[in-house]
């Protein structure tokens, strides 16, 4: 087919040069750039300024809420996209598409919201915060934002391999003898994992850069609710723009190995999830 | 045989099981839905009416004031709507020719030319702020070249808009290499074959035949590049009525406990994100002609 196509159809060098232009000069040499400042660094200063305890307490924090968050995000994930794809209820239509508004809505509406939601005397908080439970200013809020901004992923990656599945497995487990629960958990549930999976990482890997709906509820304390983000922001303000810069690394590091892992799982969802 | 080996007791009128297979228990059924619906409801659509019952908390008198009545706020509705189009134009024209050799041709490199699209959106914002700090900002690696000669990137509108197009990169051209996959090459090698040029074929074959993928990709960047935060925070200097974006005069104005004024200005971005999701949904409607549903998923 190449060969056929460069002979007839035209542009290739000129969309390929195109490309690689563009994405080099606004994506690769930008990130570049970043590593490189980071190795005007030598390893014991790199060392010393990505490991220190406020580092690590806002390393902790962003995994954590993070991880929490994605783990939410499946949960709720599966309910809704089961949900949508297999019953009909009124105004499925519109909840259908309002899945989606967290991926329009800018995160800095979100967060905005989201923390006058759960003050003490907002609509959300006047019932939970009488109950212990602090959306705002907290932990806590940090996930709710991250499970906000995460939503859609795992409903968007699960619904079209639900509507794929053929109803004939489903009776065939059922002519076998498998109750109702026992047909989920073996037949449905398997073909579910990697599109779940896949859904995870998105959310996961979306939670850990967040920044825009964060600061809002987070409050920003050093040691308990800074994120890594927050603290890159921090150190800019300083000027100290090696200290940020190596702490950008530690972040883009694991992002870029949580990109190499998606795509190697929706290669393998590929293959299984068919 | 298979007559034979029925059980004497096999009630000669046996009816199939009512209930079919992929059918759930009523309460099953309920459950969920009501799950669903509580969690849409609680997630989306609370803080979805929480925008609007804030910004007009104080009638529509104060909240027409507080929008406009603000300069800051105007020029930060100004800079939002053009820093936004710059970016999604050149992230458009990037979109197509990325679409156009990555579904058209094969060639070395192809796959990972596929997966560095993607690398944006793997990047924090934050990062992706930093990056062009570093390399335009007052002691980044081009910073005192751009000050010789007089230019300002970072703490500017320039660096506003590079950094929304980083964010915003993979948008289009997400949307457009499965489109031009799914419609192959077929019909250009056609009007090739006919005498017309590259852009006479571009133009009148490929254009028209995935201008709705186009404007799919266009208004979900669109919609990211108008509510980008973390990047344009970093980049912009936040200098009031100058390079506060609207996303960054939102938080302003909440920082300055000004919250219905804070408020205000999101709701319109809301408008904004709910008109996105209106045109999305039409144009999933308009492209895929009858919803495909697999047999038997209805209840």
């Amino acid at each position: 087919m190449a060969a056929v196509n460069r002979r007839v159809l035209p542009g290739f060098s000129l969309s390929l040069g195109y490309s690689v232009f563009y994405l080099s000069v606004l994506v690769l040499i930008p990130l570049g750039a970043c590593f490189l400042k980071a190795a005007s660094l030598s390893f014991s200063e790199f060392w010393a300024t990505v490991w220190t305890e406020r580092a690590r307490a806002a390393y902790a924090v962003t995994f954590g809420a993070s991880l929490a968050a994605a783990t939410i995000n499946v949960a709720l994930g599966l309910v809704v996209a089961w949900t949508l794809v297999r019953y009909h209820f009124p105004l499925k239509r519109v909840v259908d598409a309002l899945v989606d508004l967290p991926f329009a809505l800018p995160t800095a509406v979100a967060g905005l919201v989201f923390a006058t939601l759960y003050v003490p005397n907002g609509w959300m908080g006047q019932f939970m915060v009488p109950l212990g439970i602090e959306g705002a200013y907290s932990r806590l809020g940090i996930v709710l934002v991250l499970v906000f901004t995460g939503f859609p992923f795992v409903v968007r990656t699960v619904q079209p391999v639900l509507e794929s599945l053929d109803a004939e497995t489903e009776e065939a487990a059922t002519v076998l003898g498998a109750s109702r629960w026992q047909t989920f958990a073996r037949v449905i549930l398997p073909t579910l994992v990697p599109a779940l999976v896949t859904g995870f990482a998105l959310a996961f890997a979306r939670a850990v850069g967040e920044y825009g709906s964060v600061v809002f509820i987070s409050g920003n304390m050093p040691f308990q609710t800074e994120i890594a983000p927050v603290l890159i922001v921090a150190r800019l303000e300083e000027f100290a723009y090696r200290e940020a810069t190596a702490i950008a690394v530690v972040l883009l590091t694991v992002s870029f190995v949580l990109l190499a892992l998606i795509n190697l799982l929706e290669r393998w969802s590929k293959r299984h999830g068919g | 045989m298979a007559v034979d080996a029925l059980p004497d007791d096999f009630p000669a009128d046996a009816q199939p099981p009512i209930r079919r297979a992929h059918q759930d228990h009523w309460l099953v059924r309920g459950g969920l839905t009501l799950a669903t619906l509580l969690v849409v409801g609680v997630l989306i659509v609370v803080p979805l009416v929480s925008v609007f019952a804030q910004a007009l908390s104080n009638g529509v008198g104060v909240y027409w004031d507080n929008l406009v009545g603000n300069a800051d706020t105007r020029h930060s509705i100004l800079l939002t709507a053009t820093v936004a189009p710059v970016a999604v134009a050149l992230n458009l024209v990037f979109g197509v020719a990325a679409a156009w050799c990555i579904a058209r041709f094969r060639f070395p490199g192809r796959t990972l030319l596929v997966t560095l699209i993607d690398l944006p959106f793997s990047v924090s914002p934050v990062v992706a702020g930093l990056v062009f700090v570093l390399l335009f900002g007052a002691q980044g690696y081009f910073g005192e070249w751009l000050r010789e000669h007089g230019y300002q990137v970072i703490f500017a509108p320039p660096g506003l808009v590079l950094a929304t197009a980083f964010v915003t990169f993979p948008f289009v051209a997400r949307e457009l290499i499965p489109v031009l996959e799914a419609i192959g090459p077929e019909e250009e090698m056609a009007a090739r074959s006919l005498g017309a040029s590259g852009w006479q074929m571009f133009w009148r074959i490929t254009l028209p035949n995935i201008k709705w993928g186009v404007l799919y990709g266009v208004i979900l960047c669109n919609a990211r590049a108008m509510g980008e935060f973390g990047a344009v925070y970093v980049v912009s200097g936040r200098i009031t009525g100058q390079t506060d974006t609207m996303p960054l005069r939102v938080e302003k104005l909440f920082q300055e406990y000004n919250s219905p004024g804070s408020f205000a200005l999101a709701s319109v971005l809301t408008l904004l994100a709910l008109v996105t999701l209106f045109v999305k949904v039409g144009i999933e409607r308009h492209t895929r002609r009858a919803p495909e549903r697999p047999q038997g998923t209805s209840s």
